[in-house]
């Protein structure tokens, strides 16, 4: 069963995102790297890039395949974690702690309420396993 | 006498074999020159010392010629290959390539032309690609062509290119700059973005249906924002699936001002039986690799023919092969062609394959090839369905798409199927392709085998299916009968070890 911690917030693209204040964390959930399998490779974009919501801002290549990954919200980049360029493997042991994936200053902070709580990322999660 | 109770001299020719650094030996040479007969010029006076390497190539092999041949000759029987067994490899049509299609590539005249050879004397040779333009224009159902792309992306790249320039024609600069948009469904190939991407286009994508085909609804309404260039569709789609609303398709996009680019790859379900010109599709691009038989791979390099209506043909690439009154030449004047992709004339040896494949075979011909590659892979998904989920219901064309739905519930997945085959002396299938496929095990059979080994093939199948019922840890551990076993490619892909080096440094290191 996939861990879903309460107190983030969840697209159906399988990102997840912190809020504090005007500043998200952002990262893949445990569903997304257990679907994705052994990760081998984070690409992620460069602080000061700007994006809009839902825009792809990298990509994680898994042994099986290079998937995109989307930001829930817009806005500009303000951290990445260059840590996961050397050890990719985090996305798999811990995705969403040591494995987030990039800060954003949101430009518009109510794009969080159009997200999914913990409990109905879990329920849409159930769907695509079946 | 106990067998295991020997010391081995050396490993038997089936096991493993050592690198060939490690073969070597100091001062032991492949040549021997004759004494020098003329006076010595000093090597300054030829490389200037500033030009030349100093550390008398240390590290690489000190090997004898036998030495080297007896290496790669050993490592060559490893191989599976076309020559050996059916290679299902879906999405890759990796069917036969006959000898007879070798043996004309290797006629003198062809295979020692010299690319500078001038129009008049290579007559022969614009002819043959005069003719296999004329042929693949008649299978495609489209007029223009350049044999010039060396292998399928760049064909893609080719015809976006292509699109790009007839828009910045039709439209102007300025207003073509604001038709930058294409479209790719989400079960299409990875080099369609990418080969939008770097022709300029942002790309956005469309959905497929539960029916695995291309949403109409979304693509009517990605379309109605006036930015779109063109739409890039795989007919049959990557799922094996005939798109059957192809004309309803073409007709949105071209509606909205776009042109439609159809992806090849998928062509060996259509030959002779249905041509994209006649769907509406506006270029397209082949695999003379893959539906004409010419090696893939190792084998030989590829190429990637691009097909286009008259409407797009003066933007093809430079110099285009003509029939001028009764000579072949070389048409290097179209003002609007995008320029030249490739060195010469593209991989002319993979040209006189191709051309021998479709006139050996003939129109009848063609089609019976196409028909029996879609009759074996729906005899696979047939004999599969039992025990396999098969995500999609329509009946598939050319190649057949299923998932590990059943056997992952016991811990088998996708990738322990695709390694147990192994054992069962069949090079595997496509895994986890497309990627809107969870587990995704696409088989294309091709019309390279008969029924016995389909056959042989399902009912590996059927004995995988049941060890993942009632032995899962055989297929999870699998491959048991290969020189090396599951190699961990999580570990090869994050800390690749890309270079050889000596016992002594590796440990010191």
């Amino acid at each position: 069963m996939a861990n879903v911690p309460e107190d983030l917030h969840y697209s159906k693209d399988h990102e997840w995102i912190r809020v504090e204040g005007d500043v998200g964390t952002i990262g893949i959930t445990d569903f997304a790297q257990n679907s994705l399998g052994d990760v081998v490779y984070v690409e992620l974009p460069k602080v000061g890039e700007k994006f809009e919501a839902h825009e792809s801002f990298g990509s994680v290549e898994s042994v099986k395949a290079v998937s995109e990954i989307f930001t829930p919200v817009g806005g500009e980049i303000v951290e990445v974690n260059e840590s996961l360029q050397d050890e990719p493997e985090k996305v798999n042991t811990d995705p969403y702690g040591d494995a987030w994936m990039i800060r954003i200053r949101m430009s518009n902070p109510g794009e969080v309420d159009s997200l999914l709580n913990a409990a109905e990322y879990e329920d849409f999660t159930k769907g695509e396993e079946e | 006498m106990n067998s295991t109770n020997i010391t081995k001299a050396a490993p038997h020719i089936t096991q493993n074999e050592a690198l060939i650094f490690e073969r070597s030996q100091n001062g032991r040479k492949g040549y021997r020159l004759p004494p020098l007969d003329v006076d010595e010029t000093p090597l300054d006076e030829i490389v200037p010392s500033n030009l030349r390497r100093d550390d008398d190539l240390e590290g690489l092999p000190e090997v004898s010629e036998v030495d080297v041949v007896r290496h790669f000759t050993r490592i060559s029987t490893w191989n599976y290959s076309i020559d050996l067994g059916m290679y299902p490899l879906g999405s890759c049509t990796m069917k036969y390539n006959s000898r007879l299609n070798e043996r004309v590539a290797r006629i003198a005249g062809f295979a020692n032309l010299h690319p500078l050879t001038p129009e008049e004397d290579a007559q022969g040779a614009l002819q043959l690609i005069y003719e296999l333009q004329e042929s693949l224009s008649e299978i495609t159902g489209l007029a223009g062509i350049s044999l010039q792309p060396a292998a399928g992306a760049h064909g893609e790249m080719t015809g976006v290119m292509i699109i790009r320039a007839f828009i910045d024609a039709r439209d102007g600069e300025v207003a073509s700059a604001n038709r930058r948009v294409m479209l790719i469904p989400d079960s299409a190939h990875g080099t369609n973005p990418a080969s939008a991407h770097l022709s300029g286009f942002t790309v956005k994508t469309i959905r497929s249906t539960a029916e695995g085909l291309t949403d109409l609804e979304h693509l009517r309404e990605l379309c109605s924002t006036g930015d779109v260039a063109g739409l890039m569709l795989t007919n049959p789609n990557t799922l094996g699936l005939f798109e059957k609303n192809i004309k309803e398709i073409c007709k949105i996009v071209h509606d909205a001002g776009g042109l439609v680019y159809m992806d090849g790859a998928n062509m060996n379900a259509l030959v002779g039986v249905a041509r994209p010109g006649d769907m509406g599709v506006d270029v397209i691009h082949l695999n003379l690799h893959k539906t004409f038989s010419t090696p893939h791979g190792g084998g030989g390099p590829g190429c990637g023919p691009c097909c286009c209506t008259k409407e797009l043909e003066p933007f093809l690439p430079v110099p285009r092969v003509v029939l001028d009154g009764e000579k072949f030449r070389l048409d290097f004047d179209c003002p609007q062609s995008i320029g030249r992709v490739k060195a010469f004339f593209g991989n002319f040896g993979m040209m006189v394959r191709a051309l021998a494949y479709i006139q050996t075979h003939g129109p009848d011909g063609l089609r019976e090839a196409t028909e029996a590659a879609v009759l074996n892979a729906r005899y696979v998904a047939r004999g599969l369905v039992s025990d396999y989920d098969k995500p999609f219901d329509a009946p598939p064309m050319h190649e057949v798409v299923f998932t590990d739905k059943r056997q992952s519930r016991k811990g088998v997945h996708t990738l322990d199927i695709a390694k147990r085959l192994i054992d069962y002396g069949f090079h595997p299938m496509t895994i986890y392709f497309p990627l809107i496929v969870q587990g995704a095990m696409l088989i294309e059979p091709t019309e390279s085998v008969g029924r016995q080994e389909l056959d042989q093939f399902i009912e590996a199948m059927h004995s995988i299916a049941r060890e993942a019922v009632e032995d899962p840890e055989t297929v999870i551990n699998a491959p048991h009968t290969t020189r090396i076993g599951r190699l961990d490619e999580a570990a090869a892909a994050r800390r690749p070890v890309l270079c050889w080096k000596p016992k002594e440094a590796a440990s010191a290191a």
